[in-house]
């Protein structure tokens, strides 16, 4: 067993404000310290246990459930390990052995979590020890199988930024320059009486009325229209998204949905054809006129040109990342690392993702055509597409409270089925309904601020928290499928929102290399070559493998900021004081040498 | 179809150093660019020099002069050494050129040893140019040649170098040199340096001085086969040494080998007796890739980055990382690593001298004792420390540059990147620990690149007896004398100051000194803070990776093939997991040992020397070099304020 007991930083914690310090695996080596606690978490149960941490073998402890964390603390190690987990990443629980099985901790629990890692708690045979914590954990873990309420809702924290307020989508339509002569924000889906699953206020031609939307809604998927989710400030080319078209087997046409093609073709004065990505594979596109489903033929729509762009659907990504999690835990693949890598796809479906993104952001900005890009539905690939295409094209949205938006607007107003991917609250695990898509965007994301170290205000913690609390369930931002259901749950008043935490406390998640820069494209290289296994999340429980954190290069850029500061601001007293001639030396204690040893900083 | 830039009259001549003669030249041929696999490009003429082959961009402005810039190798100029490969294309068939040409092709393909890729169409130049440019290239460039005819001899006659290049690093072709060394290292209790092979009354392949354990006698050096020197490298804070020796010949006769054996013995007997340290030995010829094992895996690895267009590229997109595994080269360079730690391991926690053993110890034991001082002596991270441990092992140590980079054309069996693989390492550790290094990722690149550029002696010589013999002047006609060769660590002589800042880590976590005028004792000071909180004083010779006890060894050594008896670490043992993991576990100290990470998503491409010039993988506006940036700027801002913080600070007084 490896000896090792020094605490190390970590900032992959789930928790932030109770423990500071987190050891690799997710555990916290601590020493008298209270059991953390949010405002309005309750306490459930306690148990002594045996955690069988894969990586240091058994651990004697106590295990705490509360109506929001599963917290372990051991009770012989120096220094304590401890563990932490909100109960919203558990995805499955079982019990291991049974009260005759045989061998040392061989009966107990095994959890299985969201977040790519399994927990092993072993526990006394006798008396049912483990009913009780299972049924306990059963209950509180999924909430929506038992009639209880998300954590969510009990949650009373309380932050200094309300992240409700980010998002409003007018204001960000006209920080786009909408409405214009040619764009217009329709109230029609107020009620949600045209889609369902889209949010409320919608942009779309000028030269499109209500009606004819109705009837474009009628030949559109789950009713999910063609409307703008962006447009190019200089070419005036947008990008929409939609669902399919409704075709099926005998190749039915609208003339509505054509002529609002056309419309949307001709809104920014293009006379060239419109592009449509279809972000599937083509032969899923065909097979989808089966289910009444299909894509634009080229007899119906002579004005456009359609492109497939061979992206796997959820199913696919799904079984993809249990193979990757099947090589990095407990232990990563070593012999054939970069074969098992390549086995699992993983890296080549975020290279067809991105290179999706790029031809759309390309065909909007060099080619200066109006794109319009669909799945089945329009709320997984679709999302994954349209939210990185604009991250390419518009700086804004590589900022904090940019993405911040990106996320509200392109993923949860518009319908990506959250609750359903994620499963949350939901015993059943096995629903073939979940999947990792937004996951996969956050790597994808996480692959252009690799390959652009400059271009991003946040940094990687900003988007391993997003993750977190993806699965955690103790904000609001993620549940629910829809704005409509949330709007009925009345989420935004009853819940906090992600962005609250993380805007009180920007710095933390504040990538100091960034460079603002204005209305810069920024085509990431899909090539994998540049591709690389998101390490700091995907292997973040192994002691073996993680990074040091924080970031070394970066900790010593933020030592030179701070050092730059302190200059400048000593500089001026010094000119203020050599001005007025009070040539009083003894006001500055260290001379600037001193200083740059204080930094240990080599020139 | 073919996008013409219509060809200008300007009549443009090639930059010549001193000591540099154009040989033949062509006009009118068309250089594509890889951009975008059309067929873009612009005309020049295509020359050829003792030194170089240069590419003169009719069409060319100094208005883009890049930041960063080689002074004497330009964008388009291949030096004769850099060259890797040349192909013709005819009929759109791709053909090897190598020595005579009976039919010339339409179009040349130059693949470099830096892994640029130019591609010349000669379908516009004149035939008879055509047929001296073809040829010439392929003469200079791919044919065998005489040692005395590397440009290195030109460039030194024609330009007398009167530069002290040395800066701040030890060259090691002084006794002196090796004495700061022991002292340095605080290992001259135990050993000492000798002077017995000057004029190379010993061996020609042992450097003028060297240092053995000091119970060797001087007398015996002479009596006594010289490979069987155990050779001093470096001395570990705990005083453990690391030595290495050639391994034995494999025929000998009867009488030799027992007298050889009873000098061995003896020494072995004494260097593992206090006050020396218990001694293992490791063979690195079975416990390491071959030679001919690292070479197969980098030609198969470069083959990976050397891509004619974008389709290439594309093609072999998917199918990646399965192609850069089977090129066998980064699990090279993690065996490579795992070995310098276990070495490490054994002299900071077991006390123990650990002894080198290979044919002629030029090779990986150069790899293996270099990336064990970078590891656990942190003044081998600086930039003199390290140049002069490249000067220490590699190029006084006798390292075979010319027929390892097979520069002189001679024999391709001779070939391998041994010194590239040491590069590719240490970039894994300065990619892993960037705070703990004073030299940048763009140093080993160039660096790397320096190994094919014959004005500078460090890399074109096999030997110091080799350089010293050569450098006389007394077989050349010319009167010029001795030679003075430049040394690539004078980077000015590539660089200019700006060039040079990216050398440079700004980043680089220096120690505070505490008085700048002394920095010898400086120097001495790092070894106090180099030891790592040991978890028992001494292991008992059982545990560890060389199981065999010395004695036991050295009675088996003559006679049997060592290699056998020397375990090949196939499996990890327990002693090298704990040494990892608690290493791992506590926070890093950049002045002190450091260990690399070397699970699979440790290993990585060396990105900027092996990416660099493909077009399709460039990151416009990113990448490393953005931060790399970034960081130069900011600390320029820091220094210009500290220059107004002293002015303000004057004019108070």
């Amino acid at each position: 067993m490896a000896s090792s007991s020094t605490p190390k930083y970590n900032s992959n914690s789930l928790e932030s404000s109770s423990s500071k310090r987190t050891l690799k695996d997710g555990t916290n080596w601590e020493q008298n310290e209270e059991i953390p606690r949010l405002p309005g978490e309750t306490r459930v149960t306690d148990k002594d246990v045996i955690y069988m941490c894969p990586f240091n073998g058994p651990v004697k402890g106590r295990v705490y459930i509360t109506n929001y964390r599963l917290y372990l603390r051991s009770v012989e190690n120096d220094p304590v390990v401890v563990l932490n987990v909100p109960l919203g990443v558990i995805s499955r629980i079982e019990k291991m052995g049974g009260a005759s099985s045989r061998g040392e901790n061989s009966y107990g629990l095994d959890i299985t979590c969201k977040d790519m890692r399994n927990l092993r708690f072993a526990l006394k045979q006798e008396g049912h020890s483990r009913r009780d914590i299972f049924e306990v954990l059963t209950k509180y873990a999924f909430p929506q199988s038992h009639n209880l309420l998300f954590f969510a809702f009990l949650n009373e924290e309380k932050f200094s930024e309300n992240g409700w307020m980010v998002y409003n989508p007018m204001s960000e339509y006209r920080r786009q320059g909408l409405p214009n002569e040619r764009w217009r924000v329709t109230f029609i889906n107020e009620h949600y009486g045209l889609c369902d699953t889209y949010p409320s206020l919608l942009v779309v031609p000028y030269n499109a009325t209500d009606d004819d939307l109705k009837k474009v809604a009628a030949f559109r998927s789950r009713n999910r229209i063609p409307v703008l989710s962006w447009i190019h400030p200089e070419t005036q080319a947008v990008i929409m998204r939609c669902s399919q078209p409704l075709v099926g087997m005998s190749g039915k046409r609208n003339k509505d949905d054509e002529r609002y093609l056309d419309i949307i073709r001709e809104a920014n004065g293009q006379i060239s054809k419109l592009t449509i990505y279809d972000a599937r594979p083509n032969v899923n596109a065909v097979a989808n006129k089966a289910t009444g489903g299909g894509y634009e033929g080229e007899d119906a729509y002579p004005n456009a040109e359609l492109f497939f762009l061979d992206i796997h659907n959820i199913h696919v990504m799904r079984e993809s990342l249990k193979k990757l999690k099947d090589i990095v835990y407990p232990n990563v693949e070593e012999s054939h690392w970069l074969s098992s890598l390549e086995s699992t796809h993983w890296l080549e479906h975020i290279k067809l993702v991105l290179t999706g993104a790029i031809q759309v952001a390309d065909k909007v900005s060099s080619g200066r055509s109006s794109v319009l890009v669909h799945c089945s539905d329009g709320w997984d690939r679709t999302a994954q597409l349209t939210s990185l295409a604009m991250l390419m094209l518009d700086s804004y949205y590589r900022t904090i409270e940019g993405f911040e938006v990106l996320v509200q607007k392109e993923w949860i107003s518009f319908g990506h089925k959250f609750a359903s991917r994620i499963g949350h609250g939901d015993k059943n695990h096995a629903d073939a309904d979940r999947s990792p898509i937004f996951l996969q965007f956050i790597d994808c994301v996480w692959q252009m601020s690799k390959q652009f170290p400059t271009a991003f205000e946040f940094n990687e913690q900003f988007l391993i928290t997003i993750l977190d609390h993806l699965y955690s369930c103790r904000f609001g931002t993620f549940l629910y499928n829809s704005e409509s259901l949330r709007e009925k749950e009345k989420v935004t008043e009853k819940t906090l929102s992600l962005w609250s935490l993380i805007n009180s406390e920007k710095s933390k998640y504040t990538n100091p290399f960034y460079t603002k820069e204005l209305n810069r494209a920024l085509y990431p290289v899909a090539s994998m070559r540049h591709l690389e296994l998101w390490v700091n999340y995907y292997i973040r429980w192994n002691p073996r493998i993680r990074q040091q954190q924080p970031n070394p290069v970066e900790q010593r850029y933020m030592e030179l900021l701070a050092l730059r500061d302190d200059y400048m601001r000593r500089l001026e007293e010094l000119q203020i004081t050599n001005n007025s001639k009070i040539s009083n030396s003894s006001t500055s204690s260290a001379s600037p040498s001193q200083m740059m040893s204080q930094v240990q900083t080599h020139f | 179809e073919i996008h013409i830039r219509e060809p200008t009259e300007k009549e443009v001549n090639p930059h010549l150093l001193p000591g540099e003669l154009l040989l033949c030249e062509a006009s009118m041929v068309y250089k594509y660019i890889q951009e975008d696999g059309s067929n873009r490009g612009t005309y020049g003429k295509l020359v050829c020099t003792n030194f170089k082959i240069a590419f003169l961009d009719d069409s060319a402005s100094d208005d883009n002069e890049p930041q960063f810039k080689n002074k004497i190798v330009g964008e388009n100029d291949i030096t004769l050494q850099c060259v890797d490969q040349i192909y013709g294309v005819y009929d759109e068939k791709k053909k090897l050129l190598t020595g005579q040409l009976r039919k010339y092709p339409e179009k040349l393909i130059i693949y470099c040893k830096d892994l640029r890729v130019f591609q010349f169409c000669l379908r516009y130049t004149k035939e008879e140019e055509v047929k001296r440019i073809v040829s010439g290239i392929v003469h200079h460039s791919q044919t065998p040649k005489l040692l005395k005819r590397l440009f290195l001899f030109s460039y030194a006659s024609a330009a007398p170098n009167n530069i002290d290049g040395r800066n701040q690093t030890v060259m090691f072709d002084t006794l002196e040199d090796w004495r700061d060394e022991l002292e340095r290292t605080k290992g001259n209790v135990k050993y000492k340096a000798v002077t017995t092979n000057e004029g190379y009354k010993v061996s020609e392949k042992l450097p003028l001085y060297f240092v053995v354990p000091i119970c060797i006698s001087e007398e015996s050096i002479l009596k006594y086969d010289h490979s069987f020197l155990q050779i001093w490298c470096w001395s570990c804070h705990n005083g453990a040494a690391l030595l290495k020796m050639s391994a034995f010949p494999k025929e000998q006769d009867d009488s030799t080998s027992q007298t050889q054996k009873a000098f061995l013995d003896g020494i072995c007997k004494t260097i593992s007796k206090p006050p020396y340290e218990l001694l293992k030995m490791d063979d690195l010829s079975s416990s390491l890739p071959s030679l001919q094992d690292i070479q197969t895996a980098y030609t198969r690895f470069k083959q990976l980055f050397l891509i004619d267009n974008c389709t290439d590229f594309w093609a072999t997109d998917v199918k990646w990382f399965s192609l850069l595994e089977s090129t066998n080269w980064l699990e090279i360079i993690r065996r490579v690593l795992k070995k310098a730690i276990e070495v490490a391991e054994c002299l900071e926690r077991q006390h123990t001298n650990v002894l080198l053993i290979e044919e002629s110890a030029t090779d990986l034991c150069c790899v293996i004792s270099s990336l064990v001082q970078v590891m656990m002596d942190s003044y081998s991270r600086t930039k003199s420390g390290f140049q002069s441990l490249i000067q220490k092992e590699w190029v006084i140590g006798g390292h075979g540059f010319l027929d390892r980079c097979n520069h002189l054309h001679k024999s391709e069996k001779e070939e391998a990147p041994v010194f590239l693989l040491l590069l590719n390492c240490v970039w894994q550790l300065v990619q892993q620990y960037p705070p703990a290094f004073e030299f940048t990722e763009t140093y080993l690149t160039v660096l790397s690149d320096s190994l094919y550029v014959p004005i500078f002696s460090t890399f074109f010589f096999n030997s110091q007896h080799q350089k010293d013999t050569n450098t006389s002047g007394e077989s050349l006609k010319t009167q010029s004398g001795p030679f003075r060769f430049l040394t690539v660590w004078d980077w000015s002589v590539q660089f200019d100051p700006k060039a040079q800042a990216f050398l440079n880590n700004p980043l680089y976590a220096e120690k505070p000194r505490p008085d700048k005028s002394q920095r010898k004792s400086m120097r001495f000071k790092h070894q106090r803070q180099l030891s790592l909180p040991l978890t028992q004083t001494k292991s008992s010779t059982k545990r560890g990776f060389f199981r065999e006890e010395t004695d036991h060894l050295i009675k088996n050594i003559l006679g049997k093939r060592i290699g056998k008896l020397i375990n090949s670490s196939d499996e990890p043992p327990n002693s090298f997991r704990e040494f990892y993991d608690s290493w791992h576990s506590k926070p890093v100290d950049y002045h002190g040992l450091l260990l690399p990470r070397i699970n699979g998503p440790d290993i990585k491409v060396w990105a900027q020397r092996y990416l660099r010039w493909i077009p399709e993988a460039q990151l416009h506006g990113g990448g490393t070099i953005a931060t790399a940036a970034k960081i130069l700027d900011l600390m320029e801002q820091v220094q210009s304020l500290q220059v107004k913080m002293d002015e303000e600070h004057s004019q108070a007084i």
